[in-house]
């Protein structure tokens, strides 16, 4: 019974995980580009769904496409004035370019939100269900479906729309896809949009079920590094694949170990996959 | 040796006359100048040099403070503290860097940033050595005035950067450093002519971690008081990065300068604007790499493109 609470546990934080770490992911995968200020992004979208909440009663479930459209706007600017300046630079640049604007985004969080943490608590409370001696609460399923939900939906993206297989292409081979027509600055500048979108519904999701504070991106982006890593990068399945066997590795660290090692075993975990299989457990190269 | 690692020790030989000048508040800046200075020098070394992107420096930091600390704790005294500080770096980060560094790009710069997460996490774990999240008091000496300790932890900080500074000297005039700019400029045909590349390059990380562990080691004394999320911030990573290019990559002289010039910038944003002070780094950061993407050195260029071509009409 304890194992099947442990992996069932673990398959909802497994879909969490893969929403926080797809949008780093494609960011990584497409721009080449390590995005630090991919954890503030996921805890700017839960202020955005707890701010919502609280001024206007405006369910989570309904904040979800507002976080969308805002944060691919926030996105595409960001991508279009600065990062678009030195994406031919090399990775100590823009990593530490991004590390710049993180800091100025959890400063600015810090500034106006202040550290505490806050909770997003749902009147009335969604409760919880119990299978078999499993128990579950409602609002953590509800939130890993819209997780895998906002997953399926990238997929789409990236495999139906025009300009969803420009993003492959570009992550393929940049210089074939400008031969072809395709305007690299502008998808650029849309697969980080998407990036962050994905960053802040993933947010909103985190509101739901994790305190909020500016404290706390560090650790999302701790978690989109090792799933990246564990799942190969740029791929959807691939994500998927590292969510869930990050989540696992973790569920059953801490329940053998204790949970102080679990944060230890999933990056001593990264650095092992990163020398022994860096492509990931999914890895094959740009393909969707 | 140089004509830029001529001036560069030259500086810090100067920079040893601050105590006749400033009190102690000058005396604690200078001694943080001279920490930033050793790290980012240590960094140039593989950052600049071999061209790796290492975030590591809060890593070995963080180690050389919990070595030195630990060992005091235990009645060693600061001497012994940081030159085992120094020594378990450089063992640590040769035996480290012979795995790492068979990563490029960007795998390693998330590798390297990944260890200073493990370290971290490992200290904050082994509750009984190090104390934990409570953090690790550093005994007092005893029978010191407020002057005598600022002079003396100064005097400290200032011989590591000296060593620093001699060491990047050295290197930078032998064997090693020419096959690190091979290395930076072309690893795999560096490699084909017969160089050594995984000794070269471990040579470099583990050369660039012992100084940083040693100036930890000095600061876990100086501040009395470490906790792992002090002494492994990823700021001690990124920081000598900033430096090393406000001062220009590659160049010992010019790290050392970007140093100075980032405290300057640090202090005078911290004392007026303590609350924002993160966010307006950020926004020193992000200006720096998109209007001065090689530092300070590329005013020098002007100078020097002027002389270059004074000097070939005159050959001409």
């Amino acid at each position: 019974m304890l194992a099947a609470q442990v992996l069932i546990n673990a398959l909802v934080l497994g879909c969490l995980y893969a929403c926080i770490a797809i949008g780093f992911s494609l960011v990584w995968g497409v721009l080449n580009v390590i995005n630090l200020i991919h954890g503030s992004f996921v805890v700017l979208g839960a202020y955005l769904a707890w701010g919502l909440y609280q001024s206007i009663g405006l369910s989570p479930w309904y904040a979800l496409p507002v976080a969308a459209v805002l944060f691919f706007g926030l996105g595409y600017a960001v991508q279009r004035l600065l990062l678009n300046r030195v994406i031919t630079a090399p990775v100590l640049v823009t990593l530490t370019l991004t590390f710049g604007l993180d800091l100025i985004l959890n400063n600015a969080m810090l500034y106006f939100f202040k550290a505490d943490y806050r909770k997003l608590i749902l009147v009335p409370p969604m409760g919880s269900v119990s299978v078999l001696g499993v128990v579950v609460p409602v609002d953590r399923l509800m939130a890993t479906a819209l997780a895998l939900a906002l997953t399926f939906i990238l997929y789409l993206i990236l495999r139906r729309t025009r300009v969803g297989r420009a993003i492959i292409a570009v992550r393929l081979d940049r210089d074939a896809a400008v031969l072809m027509g395709v305007d690299v600055r502008n998808i650029y500048a849309v697969a980080f949009g998407l990036g962050a979108a994905l960053a802040g519904t993933a947010g909103v999701l985190m509101a739901l079920i994790f305190p909020i504070s500016p404290l706390t991106s560090d650790g999302y982006l701790g978690k989109a590094f090792v799933v990246c890593v564990l799942g190969g990068l740029g791929s959807v399945s691939g994500a998927l694949v590292g969510g869930l066997f990050l989540a696992l590795i973790e569920g059953v660290g801490t329940t053998f170990l204790g949970p102080d090692h679990a944060t230890t075993l999933s990056f001593v975990l990264l650095i092992v996959f990163l020398i022994v299989r860096p492509q990931g457990l999914l890895g094959r190269k740009g393909f969707e | 040796m140089s004509r830029s690692n001529i001036a560069l020790l030259a500086l810090v030989a100067c920079y040893a006359a601050l105590p006749l000048f400033g009190g102690s508040y000058t005396l604690r800046l200078g001694t943080i100048a001279s920490l930033y200075a050793i790290l980012a020098l240590s960094w140039n070394i593989v950052g600049g040099f071999a061209g790796y992107p290492s975030f590591a420096t809060a890593a070995f930091f963080g180690f050389g403070a919990y070595t030195s600390g630990v060992l005091q704790g235990h009645g060693a005294p600061l001497i012994v503290g940081v030159l085992a500080a120094a020594l378990a770096s450089l063992a640590l980060a040769s035996a480290l860097g012979a795995v790492l560094l068979r990563l490029r790009g960007h795998y390693f710069a998330i590798a390297s940033l990944s260890l200073v997460e493990v370290f971290r996490e490992l200290v904050n774990n082994a509750t009984d050595l190090t104390g934990g999240g409570m953090g690790l008091n550093i005994p007092v000496v005893a029978n010191t005035s407020v002057m005598g300790d600022a002079t003396f932890f100064f005097y400290a900080m200032w011989l590591v950067l000296l060593a620093t500074a001699l060491a990047v000297s050295v290197v930078a005039a032998s064997k090693l450093g020419f096959g690190l700019a091979c290395i930076r400029q072309n690893e795999t045909a560096a490699s084909m002519v017969g160089l050594n590349t995984t000794l070269y390059k471990t040579a470099a990380f583990g050369l660039s971690a012992c100084f940083v562990g040693a100036a930890g080691g000095i600061y876990a004394a100086w501040v009395h008081y470490i906790d792992p999320s002090d002494v492994f911030d990823l700021l001690y990573s990124v920081k000598p990065i900033v430096m090393s290019l406000i001062g220009g990559l590659g160049s010992s002289l010019g790290v050392a300068i970007g140093a100075f010039v980032y405290l300057a910038l640090e202090e005078v944003v911290w004392r007026n604007y303590i609350q924002i002070h993160s966010g307006l780094l950020g926004v020193l950061i992000v200006g720096l790499l998109l209007f001065l993407p090689h530092g300070l050195v590329s005013f020098r260029g002007g100078f020097g493109r002027i002389w270059g071509r004074r000097r070939k009409v005159k050959n001409g």
